[in-house]
Parts: C-alpha cells; sequence; structure tokens
C-alpha cells in the first residue's frame, strides 16, 4: 500500500468517525458508467457530482435506499426511515432482463406483494433520467445522453429514405 | 342448432361438429367463455407510458425479416400519414406488422402515442372464419398461421375486429396472409418475450402470463389514482385478448372501438359465411377442394420460394 492510499484510508477513515452524514458522501461515485445494457446505444457516461449538485436529496433518484427516507406518499408508509442498504446501485434491485421465464415465475408467486410491478434497469434507467429531464427542461432525446452506434444505425435503417422505396419491388 | 354448434363447427370439422351437438349442455360453456389456456401470455401496453420512439417498430422487422422501411424507423414525420380522407391513421400491413401511431386526445394536454399489431385473441374471429384452418391459437397465446395452407380468400381479413391480417401479394398466384404472430416460433414457444417488448426503452410493453397482467394492471389503476381510466382494454373485449392496454384517456380518444361487445366476433362471421344448414351441405366438396389445393401448393413450394426471390432481385435492381 503507497503512502498516498494510506493516507486516503485514514483520512476516510476519519470523515467516517467524524459524522455519518458524510458516510455516502465518502462513499459516492463521482461518476459512473451506466453500460451494462449498451449495444444499439453506447454507454451513458454519468456525471453523478454534477447530479448529486442539482438534486435537493438521494431519495430523489435513490428511493429510500441511501438511508435519506423518501418523501413519496406510497413508500413512506414503510420506509420512512428505512436504513442504507448493502448496495444502492440501480441494479441492485432493477434487474437487466425482467421478462425472463425465471423471474416472470417468480413474480406470478408473489403477485399480492409490494414491489412486484419494478421496472427493469432499462426502464428504471429511462423513467428516473428522461422523467426528471423532462420536469427541469434537461435534454431529452435518445443521442443527446447516449451516441447511437453502428449496429444502432443499422437498426433504425438509419440509411432508408423515400427515394429507395422503387427498389422494393410490388409496383 | 345453438350459436355454440356453429362456433365449433367452423373452428374444427365436421366431426368435431357432431362430437359438439352430441355433448350437449356440458361442452356449451365454451362458447364465449374460454378465457385463453391459463397460463397462456400476454402482454399489457401501458399507453402512459409509450413515448413514440418506434423502436418497437424497428425490432419487429429485423425480427420477421421484413422489406426496409421507406424511412428510418427514428423518423417521427411518419405520425403525420393519414389515409383515406384523413380518417385513418397508419395500419400494420404485410410488410409491417406492427406500427405506433400519434393522437392528440381530447383529455390530454400532451400526445399519446399507441402501437398497433394483432391482440391475439382467446377466441379468434381470423381462426373462425378460415375454411381450411390455417390459424392456429398457441398454448402460449399466440395466434399463428400456416401459409403453406393459406388459399388468399382473405375472410380472416373481414372477419377480424382490430382489422388486422394484411396480404403479401409479392406473387399475384399466391397471396398470403401476413400478421404478427406474437414471435412465436423465434421466442415465445422457447419462453423469450417478443422482440417490440424486449426494445422498448421505457417498458411500456409487460410481458407475463395474461391472468398476472390482469393483476398488474388492475395494480397499476390502484396505486395511481388519477392517471388511468378504469379499465383494461382486451380483459372482457370481444371474448378478451392477449394484448391488452391501459390508458390515461377514454379509449375512443386512441382510436380504440369503445364498445365492441364482449363476445366473441363469431356472429359477425356467420353472417357473411351464409346460413349454417347451406355450409353443412357443401362442406365436404368444399374442404376436399381445399385440401387439394393446399396439397398442390405443398408440392410446389421450393419453385414459389424460388420466384418469391426471383421477383425480390429484380425489384431490387429497378
Ligand atoms: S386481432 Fe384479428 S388477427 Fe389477431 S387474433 Fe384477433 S381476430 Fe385474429
Ligand atoms: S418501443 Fe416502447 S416507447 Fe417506443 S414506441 Fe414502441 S411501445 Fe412506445
Amino acid at each position: 500500500m503507497s503512502a498516498k492510499q494510506v493516507l486516503t484510508t485514514l483520512m476516510m477513515a476519519l470523515v467516517l468517525v467524524a459524522t455519518g452524514s458524510l458516510t455516502q458522501a465518502a462513499d459516492m461515485p463521482e461518476q459512473a458508467s451506466l453500460d451494462t445494457l449498451a449495444k444499439l446505444f453506447d454507454g451513458v457516461e454519468f456525471d453523478h457530482a454534477m447530479h448529486t449538485d442539482l438534486g435537493e436529496d438521494c431519495s430523489a433518484c435513490h428511493h429510500h435506499t441511501t438511508g435519506t427516507g423518501t418523501t413519496d406518499e406510497r413508500c413512506i408508509s414503510c420506509h420512512a426511515d428505512s436504513d442504507e442498504v448493502a448496495s444502492v446501485a440501480c441494479n441492485a434491485c432493477h434487474v437487466a432482463d425482467p421478462f425472463s421465464a425465471e423471474y416472470i415465475n417468480r413474480k406470478s408467486l408473489n403477485l399480492y406483494q409490494y414491489h412486484v410491478d419494478m421496472p427493469g434497469l432499462k426502464a428504471a434507467y429511462h423513467w428516473n433520467c428522461v422523467g426528471c429531464h423532462e420536469a427541469m427542461d434537461g435534454p431529452t432525446g435518445c443521442q443527446d445522453c447516449h451516441a447511437r452506434t453502428a449496429e444502432g444505425d443499422d437498426f433504425y435503417r438509419a440509411d432508408a429514405s423515400d427515394t429507395s422505396t422503387s427498389g422494393k419491388g410490388g409496383h | 342448432m345453438s350459436g355454440i354448434s356453429r362456433r365449433r363447427f367452423l373452428a374444427a370439422s365436421v366431426a368435431g361438429c357432431a362430437a359438439t351437438t352430441l355433448a350437449g349442455p356440458k361442452k356449451a360453456l365454451a362458447a364465449g367463455s374460454f378465457t385463453g389456456y391459463s397460463d397462456g401470455m400476454g402482454v399489457l401496453v401501458d399507453l402512459t407510458r409509450c413515448i413514440g420512439c418506434r423502436s418497437c417498430e424497428a425490432a419487429c422487422n429485423k425480427e420477421q425479416n421484413l422489406p426496409a422501411p421507406d424511412r428510418p424507423f427514428d423518423d417521427q414525420t411518419v405520425f403525420d400519414e393519414t389515409f383515406h380522407g384523413g380518417k385513418q391513421k397508419r395500419r400494420p400491413d404485410e410488410n409491417a406488422y406492427t406500427v405506433v401511431n400519434r393522437y392528440n386526445p381530447e383529455s390530454s394536454d400532451h400526445p399519446l402515442f399507441r402501437k398497433v399489431q394483432c391482440n391475439h385473441c382467446n377466441e379468434p374471429a381470423c381462426l373462425s372464419s378460415c375454411f381450411v384452418n390455417a390459424y392456429t391459437k398457441t398454448k402460449e397465446g399466440a395466434v399463428v398461421y400456416n401459409p403453406k395452407v393459406c388459399v388468399g380468400c382473405r375472410n380472416c381479413m373481414i372477419a377480424c375486429p382490430f382489422n388486422i391480417p394484411g396480404y403479401s401479394y409479392s406473387s399475384a398466384f399466391d397471396p398470403v396472409v401476413k400478421k404478427c404472430i406474437f414471435c412465436h416460433e423465434t421466442r415465445l414457444k422457447n419462453g423469450l418475450p417478443p422482440a417490440c417488448v424486449d426494445i422498448c426503452p421505457q417498458e411500456a410493453l409487460t410481458f407475463g402470463k395474461r391472468r398476472d397482467l390482469l393483476k398488474i394492471g388492475n395494480q397499476r389503476i390502484q396505486t395511481h389514482p388519477g392517471r388511468y381510466v378504469d379499465h383494461i382494454y382486451g380483459e372482457k373485449e370481444l371474448g378478451g385478448t392477449s394484448w391488452m392496454y391501459l390508458s390515461s384517456v377514454p379509449f375512443e380518444e386512441v382510436g380504440f372501438d369503445p364498445n365492441p361487445g364482449n363476445e366473441p366476433i363469431i356472429n359477425n362471421v356467420k353472417d357473411f359465411l351464409g346460413t349454417v344448414p347451406m355450409v353443412l351441405a357443401i362442406w365436404p366438396a368444399m374442404f376436399t377442394g381445399f385440401h387439394l389445393l393446399a396439397k398442390k401448393r405443398d408440392g410446389h413450394d421450393d419453385h414459389d420460394q424460388d420466384a418469391d426471390q426471383h421477383n425480390g432481385e429484380e425489384g431490387g435492381e429497378q
């Protein structure tokens, strides 16, 4: 362990001891790569630090998982002062594959519990980000956040145009 | 003769019909009360979530190997296209098994988007109207068809209450029905969601067991007071459909027939088939005819495919 790392660790330990509420700040990533689903679009390099400056509190995006409570009426009866959970990353709860047979069967067995109709990871990202961007006049175009890949251009048939229709035959 | 026997008669064979008639009241409950196979799959389309990105159209095009579109799939100017003097929006056809349309409903301050495709009815009118039994409702919930036996009579096109089946006229002698098949062959029967559901960035399309989707739909209505009209379209309409809808505005404002009734469409079908006794009389001869036709087409299958490919190539060079 280098001197610098030791120093950092010590400082972090100090901070942790000094005040509980700073725990999150110390753990909090400055930057997050949201790229587990990237295929037709590049992943998103998410400026976490910038967004935490904008946001009122962590629960605006992280529900009750960061230990800051929640203001959402529908969650508050159970989660007004829930503890911080082990992992607050979106993909800790929102699965990448919400329509796998296994997930659907599990859902079937727990239909009357809460959190059954939880969106998958892709929808969780889009609802959270786009929903807020709409409300705050942030960017909302697909490529404002993630550039389309060559595979994506193919998929959306970026090269199609009216002039090529004569090539389809049938008339 | 009861309506049940007629329905049975149309859906199956003469033998099937006789059996039903003999079976009497016990089987009679089949009429209008068949709610699909209990583990049948479905999709709950939530119009409040759809942003009109058309990714589902692109995914369908790729999955089903459909021809290249006129415009890219991220081109939203297609929403301005109308037909029949502005009365009709885009409809699925043989080149696109699903299309997304935009609506500007009176009771909403923003546009809503609605994806259109086959709704995979529990009691499909297309299936009941087909003389050669080209259609099947699979246990997974899909309504699929066998192009090899389709004779191109277009009964299903007239019978479908949602105006879904399209026809491929690529060969004048081989018109064949084309419509959404719930990705049955490539996905559904392997336990996978259809391609449109998979791609949707908004989870506007929720795939699951139909009976679970009804509970989830009702749960959404209850937990978000004011967001939805209190109705799941397709729960009961026309005998129930595998694809169902939630909306924030009355359904007629987003292009649905608000009151199609809860009876399966078979009653319309029998009107245009003529009277049952007449069909009974000509059925054996007709069936033999169709059977021969189908057999003949089977035999020429390779040849037909070649012809199609050839046409396609010619088209590409124009
Ligand atoms: S929507 Fe039309 S084509 Fe689809 S299953 Fe129902 S009747 Fe058949
Ligand atoms: S992919 Fe989803 S959000 Fe996009 S148009 Fe289709 S249903 Fe709507």
